[in-house]
């Protein structure tokens, strides 16, 4: 790395159609890039496997939050109506695992939810207002009609030239250096 | 994908000499529509500036919602005793209003979570705005049990905090269920539609000229850079709170209906009740969405995304739990019979033919029999004629919830306790107000956030597909 690419942030180009930077993905991916993205303004079905990104990790967040939420269920209404604050309503046991199932239900979901939620945004690094991507001019039409693939400088296979070269031997349109 | 290819060597012979008829499917976006209409078309309702009609609905719907805060205002200050209620008829107009709120709300998790389960496309045009519809129904829907404890700053009373007197929530009681999944239900209904509103927030950021609107849509929009890193978390999460959501709401109305089915009073305690509600909310929350987007679409000449296709299977859906709720209404009639209840049959007989007969049969001829007339094109094709079935339809399922709640209770066990019910004026003022309220909240979502999931509806589009050429 010499000095002028610790101030680049990476190279973009741009592509008009889903198909086109469908297939650039797939070569970009097959040439062993590692840090790198295609921003599009809708999920492209099959990108995943053409970037060969592997399954994302937020299934385990849900888990992790369904798990929480049928325990605090379980050990609310056990403390709250067993432990803390015994009563006899309606002959029922102070505590069992069936009258306060739909709570243990909808407090499963809604953890589960928050464990979504969070989990995706946590993923996904966001909230994240400045980021050098907004700087592009053009990257304002990625979230319309415009695809665009960013090959970021910190993969080990950078170079502003070579990079350039091969965005456009992938097709790429308005290819921009972009700097950090 | 890459399974089907590998095993295509594997196929019968068969298959290579005759060639499969293409299944003609109908279009989503009608003219062809590019990317940048889309965008174009749903920013543009945000970004014009406010019509004329906008600000008149919007001090109407005000106008209205400030009979709900004067009628609560009389309530709190005053007592629940202003409220018709009095022995034999405990339960009201509130609870029949909750009831029919918190349906309302059903149709847009059908659509957000149940439809995408089921992979419907045809549901992302209509997505965002029932979604929206959701979350404000249930908002009004909360103000009556909120309201109806009476002391109403003890509300907090509801919820297992703790509190001076060192007692908690007790859970062995349906209402108490039904605070937990409201609750949840108004939460998960909020994060499902925000986070799905996130990159269509990021579009109207990045199209925004002055600094204010800049700042706004970008705090909304969080940074979201539409990277496929991203989109692949998001899509997973997408998926995941429609498989949530969809437990969640059928558990939701099952709940509702145990407030009356787990009470032992004839006409309630039945075990047909959760799905009889189910079917119920969905029937009401559709007819609430076509109520709204018909003229949404007008207004804002969406023809060619919420097309004929759209409202057909908006139709056929009413038409199929209008009859579902039909049935339902018949085989209540034959269980109380087969029963051999005394009190069981009297139940019923007495809801169709006793002091109350007038509400069960708006409801038997707005739920039964309105709905069928979708069976028609001609009739789902002319769209006035589905709005005004649509209001019929939502007439009806709240006389359903009147009649289950009000004559089972003006006419139970004991012949010398019997009763009969009228709401005050405060108890319609109340009602009244909520739509006023609904509108409100309606119309500011129409204005400022993005009314159709542009994202997905571009998702949908036929040239989405990097496989077409």
């Amino acid at each position: 790395m010499n000095e002028r690419n610790e101030r680049i942030y990476g190279v973009a180009c741009t592509f008009r159609k889903p198909a086109d930077v469908f297939h650039a993905a797939e070569k970009v991916r097959d040439a062993g890039w590692t840090r790198w993205d295609v921003h599009t303004p809708f999920p492209i079905h099959g990108m995943d496997q053409a970037m060969g990104l592997p399954r994302s990790k937020v299934p385990r967040l849900t888990l992790l939050g369904g798990v929480t939420g049928f325990i605090t269920g379980c050990l609310l209404t056990w403390y709250m109506n067993s432990f803390d604050y015994p009563l006899i309503v309606g002959g029922k046991p102070y505590w069992s695992a069936i009258y306060p199932f739909p709570v243990m239900y909808e407090c499963t979901i809604l953890f589960a939810a928050f464990g979504t939620f969070f989990g995706q945004f946590i993923l996904n690094r966001l909230p994240h207002h400045h980021h050098p991507l907004f700087e592009l001019p053009n990257f304002a039409r990625v979230s319309d009609d415009t695809f665009m693939v960013v090959l970021e400088a910190n993969d080990p296979k950078f170079h502003v030239d070579e990079s350039r070269n091969f965005l456009q031997s992938l097709g790429g349109q308005e290819i921009t250096v972009i700097r950090d | 994908m890459a399974h089907a290819h590998d095993s295509s060597s594997e196929r019968p012979a068969i298959l290579d000499k005759v060639r499969p008829a293409e299944l003609p499917r109908p279009k989503l976006i009608l003219n062809d529509r590019g990317f940048h209409w889309i965008t174009d078309k749903v920013c543009g309702i945000v970004e014009e500036p406010t019509p004329l009609w906008w600000k008149v609905l919007f001090g109407v719907a005000l106008f209205i919602a400030s009979f709900t805060g004067l009628g609560l205002l009389y309530l709190v200050s005053t007592g629940t005793g202003t409220w018709g209620l009095r022995s034999p008829v405990g339960w009201g107009w509130a609870i029949v209003n909750f009831v029919f709120w918190v349906g309302i709300g059903h149709a847009g998790t059908l659509i957000s979570a149940i439809l995408c389960l089921l992979r419907q496309k045809w549901r992302t045009s209509i997505n965002r705005a029932a979604e929206a519809m959701t979350i404000f129904a249930v908002m009004c829907a909360g103000i009556f049990p909120l309201f109806h404890v009476g002391r109403v700053w003890f509300g907090w009373w509801l919820f297992p905090l703790p509190n001076q007197n060192g007692i908690w929530p007790q859970f062995r009681s349906p209402l108490e269920w039904d605070v937990f999944a409201v609750s949840t239900y108004f939460t998960v209904s909020t994060l499902f539609w925000y986070m799905g509103m996130v990159p269509d927030l990021g579009t109207i950021r990045d199209r925004a000229k002055t600094w204010w609107r800049k700042a706004f849509y970008s705090v909304l929009a969080l940074g979201w850079r539409g990277g496929n890193r991203q989109w692949s978390n998001f899509e997973m999460a997408y998926l995941l709170l429609a498989g949530l959501s969809t437990p969640l709401v059928l558990s939701v109305h099952t709940i509702v209906s145990f407030d009356f089915a787990v009470s032992n009073v004839p006409g309630w305690h039945t075990t047909i009740f959760p799905p009889y509600f189910v079917a119920g909310a969905i029937f009401s929350g559709f007819a609430m969405v076509l109520t709204l987007m018909l003229p949404l679409r007008a207004i804002y000449r969406l023809h060619d995304v919420i097309n004929q296709y759209h409202i057909d299977n908006m139709c056929k859906i009413i038409l199929a739990t209008g009859t579902m709720v039909g049935y339902a209404y018949a085989t209540e009639f034959f269980i109380a019979a087969y029963s051999g209840n005394a009190y069981e049959k009297f139940a019923f007989i007495n809801r169709a033919f006793g002091q109350y007969a007038w509400a069960y049969w708006i409801m038997v001829s707005c739920n039964v029999i309105t709905p069928q007339l979708f069976w028609f094109k001609k009739v789902r094709e002319n769209h006035s004629l589905v709005w005004i079935i649509c209001l019929f339809v939502n007439v009806g399922m709240w006389f359903e919830r009147f009649v289950i709640t009000v004559t089972s209770l003006a006419n139970d066990y004991l012949p010398s306790s019997w009763g009969y019910y009228s709401p005050t004026i405060v108890d319609i003022f109340t009602f009244f107000g909520t739509f006023g309220f609904f509108s409100v909240l309606f119309l500011l979502f129409v204005r400022f956030l993005p009314l159709l999931p542009m994202a997905e509806v571009k998702m949908v589009a036929p040239q989405a597909d990097p496989h077409a050429h």
